[in-house]
């Protein structure tokens, strides 16, 4: 019975981690069409955000949940005025600019932090189930991503500006014939986007250290997972984390984690050649 | 004579390097209602997209009550009073009708918003019955319908209307008919039609222009269109 627990438990914490990891991905992807190659990199830049903050002194919540987001958010609107603004309705050239920026970035990042593997210490202890002991974090981060996909949903289904975001996902010309300014809803998505990249990295940072190569590792899975989910954005990657998630953990636990991985990829191969276009090109059909 | 709403004048724009139109110049003045009839690849739709600034003109200028927006954005000429309800109705498919006409009315504020999608649907009441309906799954009229209301909640003073029979059955091309003369006489609407449906176009408008290859070739009496011969000249064949 503990172990059943202490499974299911794991599979919370997993599927946290996979959403959290994916969002930002999705929104820029899923709002935008732009398949951003260097979330792994905006993700690793929130992580670094986060130690240096906390190693400057400040409250390590205030490090993760503000700083490393706002940081990346700033790069972000950076990134889409310099860049990405000149690229929109040519997906192969934001791939090629973000995966330049991607390669940019990781050298930067090794230049100024070096090729080390820096952290910062968990701000939450473990807690025990029978004779299992669990960190309580992976329950934090989970408990954070449920909050940051119920707003995501809210806003999007409740809101002008989400409605706003909606119309120009769907058609972009249509909307700037009615007042839209699609070049503002597009740098608004992808600093939000970016934002939560950084936000991921920031929460990832006390489990899994940051390194400046360590976004290679975050952006495969996130893009599988965003593809898996679909045209919805949140409602999309909710149901495809949750299923990679608890897939990929199950595996884990009766093999190894590689194996785990390696299910992952199988089962989002699987659901792929049977829903070409997702969980939500299915089901769930119009959702944001 | 009410002044002029919007005037263009040596219009030219195209595709890349394919020029479309070459000079148009025309005027449309408060309240009237003006249609452009052509045969297909003249360059009606492609006028329509100029002065609604999805096509960047290549040169002329457009000006609107006084106003130079031949460089405004689509959004900025929306927002100055220019609606465009364009060829295949464009509806946003996964929105609801309500949130369709939100989106139109996205720029005002929430309290006049409000109250224009109330006046809206007043006025076409055959939407009524289906504003929790997802835009995509409507019949092609009321689609129509849909994209009318939904170009009405952005609030303009002149309307860019793109073939909209095509595609509609008889019945809702008659109350689009009513309905596009009341609305026009009661918020004094300058409206702009591109059409092939001659008998459309003649019963609305209340000067007909010709276009043939981008330029403005001449004025038809829009009584005139419902002579068969004459009706024959801007028919596909």
């Amino acid at each position: 019975m503990d172990y059943l627990l202490v499974v299911l438990l794991q599979i919370a914490g997993a599927v946290g981690n996979l959403a959290l990891v994916s969002v930002g991905l999705a929104v820029i992807f899923g709002m935008m069409r732009v398949i951003n190659l260097a979330h792994g990199e905006f993700i690793m830049l929130g992580g670094f955000a986060a130690i240096f903050s906390v190693q400057a002194g400040i409250n390590i919540w205030l490090a993760m949940l503000v700083i490393a987001p706002l940081s990346v958010a700033v790069l972000g609107v950076l990134v889409e005025r310099l860049v990405m603004r000149r690229l929109y309705g040519r997906m192969v050239d934001t791939m090629l600019a973000s995966w330049g920026l991607s390669l940019l970035l990781i050298g930067l990042a090794t230049t100024f932090f070096g090729n080390r593997v820096v952290g910062v210490a968990a701000p939450v202890g473990s807690f025990r189930i029978g004779e299992y002991s669990l960190g309580a974090y992976d329950f934090v981060l989970a408990g954070i991503a449920l909050v940051v996909f119920a707003a995501g949903y809210a806003i999007l289904r409740f809101t002008r500006v989400g409605l706003v975001a909606r119309a120009t996902m769907q058609n972009r010309e249509m909307a700037s014939s009615l007042g839209i300014e699609p070049s503002r809803v597009y740098a608004v998505t992808f600093a939000i986007g970016s934002a939560l990249s950084g936000l991921a990295g920031g929460l990832l940072a006390p489990i899994s250290g940051v390194l400046p190569t360590m976004g290679v590792a975050y952006v495969a899975k996130a893009f599988i997972t965003v593809i898996t989910g679909g045209a919805s954005v949140i409602t999309g990657t909710a149901l495809s984390s949750t299923l990679l998630g608890s897939i990929n953990t199950v595996s884990t636990f009766i093999t190894t984690p590689v194996l785990g991985d390696v299910a992952l990829l199988l089962a989002a191969t699987i659901f792929l050649r049977l829903l070409p276009t997702g969980i939500t090109g299915r089901i769930f059909k119009g959702a944001p | 004579m009410a002044p002029d709403l919007l005037t263009a004048e040596n219009l030219q724009s195209g595709y890349g390097r394919i020029p479309i139109l070459f000079g148009i110049s025309l005027s449309i003045a408060e309240g009237e209602f003006i249609g452009i009839l052509g045969h297909n690849g003249m360059g009606k739709s492609t006028l329509l997209r100029t002065l609604m600034g999805h096509i960047v003109p290549t040169g002329g200028s457009i000006h609107l009550a006084g106003r130079d927006v031949t460089r405004a954005s689509p959004a900025a000429r929306s927002r100055a009073g220019i609606g465009y309800v364009p060829q295949g109705r464009q509806i946003f498919p996964a929105l609801s009708v309500m949130d369709n006409l939100r989106v139109g009315a996205a720029h005002q504020s929430p309290k006049q918003a409000k109250a224009i999608i109330d006046q809206v649907i007043e006025d076409l009441p055959r939407l009524k019955p289906i504003l929790s309906r997802a835009g995509g799954v409507l019949s092609g009229g009321e689609q129509q319908i849909l994209a009318l209301a939904r170009c009405l909640c952005a609030h303009p003073k002149l309307i860019l209307l793109d073939e909209p029979t095509e595609g509609i059955q008889p019945s809702i091309i008659e109350e689009m008919k009513d309905t596009l003369k009341a609305l026009a006489r009661s918020r004094n609407l300058s409206i702009l039609l591109v059409e092939q449906n001659l008998e459309f176009i003649s019963d609305l408008a209340t000067r007909v222009l010709v276009i043939k290859r981008g330029q403005l070739s001449g004025e038809i009496d829009p009584a005139k269109l419902h002579d068969a011969d004459l009706a024959g000249e801007f028919l596909p064949a």
